[in-house]
């Protein structure tokens, strides 16, 4: 990616001897390409990444590349990338506005079970065999629209994934950025921690927490999800952020806040945190399908999302009880959730790319 | 290195500790009790019940006679399987789900490390995106998602592999339900293995291993390979506790007599002893297998010094 190196301004410079034979003094480096206009005055240096307009001359502007447009260009440039957010874009949009558009169309919802013909359909078909668009996806045991279940089991995934990954953010973000500020034993002691923790099989302890707490009801068991899976999904946010404040918290500004009493907490959240947000955000997004996987993981088990609710992983555990009569219960669930994944975890590794170039691997 | 083992083994036991607490803490708060079901239990019989399991003594009597069965690795009795102790149930689950997950890990290790040398070697070639983009599919489908429908291309409908059920150690039965655990680490191996080598490959030391004259094969299979496999080492320790996780899944499709569908059943049936037992058990093998890894990084990598 050499284009997106910043121009270097002195190149003809670089390619004069550094002294002339007959020893006259080589010419002052030209400092801007051919065709610019160079004002004398009035002139602001833009800066990478930060500054977002400059004034030159009388109230003209010109726009700087910030660091968002920059990454957001080459984002643009990854095609990977483009289609995973193309992919996420459009199943959130169809998880959103899906179901009150199935229930218009077929006037089916996700837990409406017919009176009659409790049994499961394959897809396109009508009861009596033909032909019909009612059910594109099929009908689960209980002759619910496997579509509608589908929309709907977006929704929750995707809420579960989202919320699941605020609260990691903040537990990670708080831990990481307190445990590097500090640094010294204290920040031995609690990276101490995060490395036992991350080694300890966590996923064991969530199943018994939701196996004796769950199946009170279907918000609560949703709430300790979120709990729970947040809480044990922070580990590596932690030690992003940590990492950045390192680097950070020698730098000026940190400095002149000390110097003019600002106090720790609100250093830490205030000055430091603000700053690390590109590899927080590029972390999130990736987050987020681990979160849901670990989600779908819990619902497949049968402690995670509990009927009439779905989710991914609930009706992927629904599917594969009858996988060698009705396959279509569990590969359409199944493969939309596996391209929801798919696509974030491509979008997740271009945000990466684009917003962290150090950060890729090679 | 000696006093490295001994500390972290010193370590480890207030960690297993911890976690089984927090796990009997859990059981402990949460409402009901094993034997409240549908049917209600007279007093008397309650009376006599909390006596038998020792529930009428205060909770840390309680506590304590835990961290004891724990500390001399004796789990105590089954509260369903009745007449089963926890150890046993712990020897006879314990050999399918470590046949399992050992041949998955290997596989993956195999395919991981061959698939991720060969991306790095045609890097941004055809094959490099294609490895990489299969890799992202192997992360992102899940297990009980590609084991279903392994099932269903190659035993329900070609008829080649067995569904379902354990069938001992060389049996054909083996080949899906290792596929499907191992797939995710394949990826995720594949992936560490690539990124490890093309900042290995770029290293002065191989460049002087080319200069002298060394084959191409001896440079990627004698010095490329040991540094570029560091990553995937130290991944070896997290990997192995979502491995466990991944067995219960593909126990439950595969419907094998494993630890994790003992697991699953004991939540259900709220048996503490076994709950406890296998979570204590997982725990102290996890942790021991972090230490042998970062042992085994001290020889890979001699610049690591304990």
């Amino acid at each position: 990616m050499n284009e997106d190196k910043p121009d270097i301004i002195d190149e003809p410079a670089r390619t004069q001897p550094a002294f002339d034979t007959l020893g006259t003094p080589p010419k002052a480096p030209i400092r801007a390409r051919e065709g610019d206009t160079i004002h004398p005055t009035h002139e602001l240096i833009v800066g990478e990444g930060d500054v977002r307009t400059a004034e030159r001359g009388e109230g003209e502007f010109i726009a700087g590349t910030s660091l968002w447009k920059d990454a957001w260009k080459r984002l643009l440039k990854n095609k990977l990338a483009v289609f995973g957010m193309i992919v996420v874009a459009i199943i959130i949009l169809v998880s959103l506005i899906g179901p009150p558009i199935v229930k218009a169309a077929t006037g089916y919802t996700y837990d409406y079970i017919p009176s009659e013909n409790q049994k499961s359909y394959p897809p396109f078909t009508a009861p009596d065999g033909s032909f019909s668009w009612t059910h594109p996806m099929g009908t689960d045991n209980a002759g619910r629209d496997i579509l509608a279940r589908v929309l709907l089991g977006g929704r929750i995934s995707l809420m579960v994934g989202i919320i699941s990954t605020i609260v990691s953010l903040i537990i990670g973000v708080s831990y990481g950025a307190t445990a590097g500020f500090l640094g010294g034993k204290v920040d031995d002691l609690m990276m101490r921690i995060v490395d036992v923790l991350y080694s300890l099989p966590y996923l064991i302890v969530v199943v018994v927490l939701l196996a004796f707490f769950g199946g009170q009801s279907a918000l609560s068991q949703l709430f300790l999800l979120f709990v729970a899976l947040g809480a044990v999904s922070w580990l590596t946010m932690a030690r992003i952020v940590r990492g950045q404040v390192i680097s950070l918290k020698n730098q000026e500004f940190v400095m002149a806040a000390r110097a003019t009493g600002v106090s720790n907490s609100k250093i830490i959240f205030r000055h430091l945190v603000p700053n690390t947000l590109g590899p927080v955000i590029v972390y999130a997004t990736l987050t987020i399908p681990q979160v849901m996987l670990t989600e779908a993981f819990l619902s497949f088990l049968g402690f995670g999302v509990q009927a009439p609710l779905a989710s991914w992983g609930s009706l992927a555990n629904d599917g594969v009880q009858n996988i060698a009569i009705f396959p279509w219960q569990l590969i359409f669930p199944g493969v939309t959730m596996a391209l929801a994944l798919f696509s974030m975890n491509f979008l997740g590794d271009g945000l990466r790319d684009a917003l962290d170039p150090q950060m890729r691997k090679v | 290195m000696f006093g490295f083992i001994l500390r972290r083994l010193i370590v480890t036991i207030p960690m297993v500790i911890i976690v089984v607490s927090l796990t009997w803490g859990l059981i402990r708060l949460a409402p009901g009790n094993f034997y409240t079901g549908e049917k209600k239990i007279p007093p008397a019989i309650e009376k006599n019940l909390r006596e038998k399991y020792g529930l009428d003594k205060p909770w840390y009597v309680q506590y304590g006679k835990m961290v004891w069965n724990i500390v001399r690795l004796d789990f105590g009795t089954s509260l369903k399987y009745e007449g089963q102790s926890v150890n046993s149930i712990l020897a006879r689950t314990l050999p399918v789900s470590a046949t399992l997950g050992f041949l998955a890990y290997l596989l993956a290790l195999f395919v991981g490390v061959t698939a991720g040398t060969i991306a790095a070697l045609k890097q941004n070639s055809r094959l490099d995106y294609s490895s990489m983009a299969l890799a992202m599919l192997g992360i992102s489908l899940p297990n009980f998602v590609l084991g279903p429908i392994l099932v269903l291309i190659f035993s329900l409908t070609l008829y080649w592999l067995p569904p379902t059920r354990w069938g001992g150690f060389p049996s054909l039965n083996l080949i899906l339900p290792v596929i499907t655990l191992s797939a995710v680490y394949m990826a995720y191996i594949a992936r560490l293995t690539r990124s490890g080598m093309l900042e290995v490959l770029r290293a002065d030391y191989i460049r002087t291993a080319r200069a002298k004259g060394l084959s191409e094969k001896a440079v990627v299979l004698r010095h490329a390979l040991r540094g570029g496999l560091m990553p995937v080492v130290s991944y070896t320790g997290p990997a192995l506790a979502f491995l466990i996780a991944g067995t219960v899944v593909v126990e439950r499709i595969f419907v094998y007599p494993g630890l994790g569908t003992y697991f699953l059943n004991a939540c259900l049936n709220r048996d503490e002893p076994l709950i406890i037992g296998i979570v204590a058990f997982i725990s102290i093998s996890v942790l021991i297998f972090n230490l042998l890894v970062d042992i085994a990084y001290g020889f890979i990598d001699p610049r690591i010094r304990y």
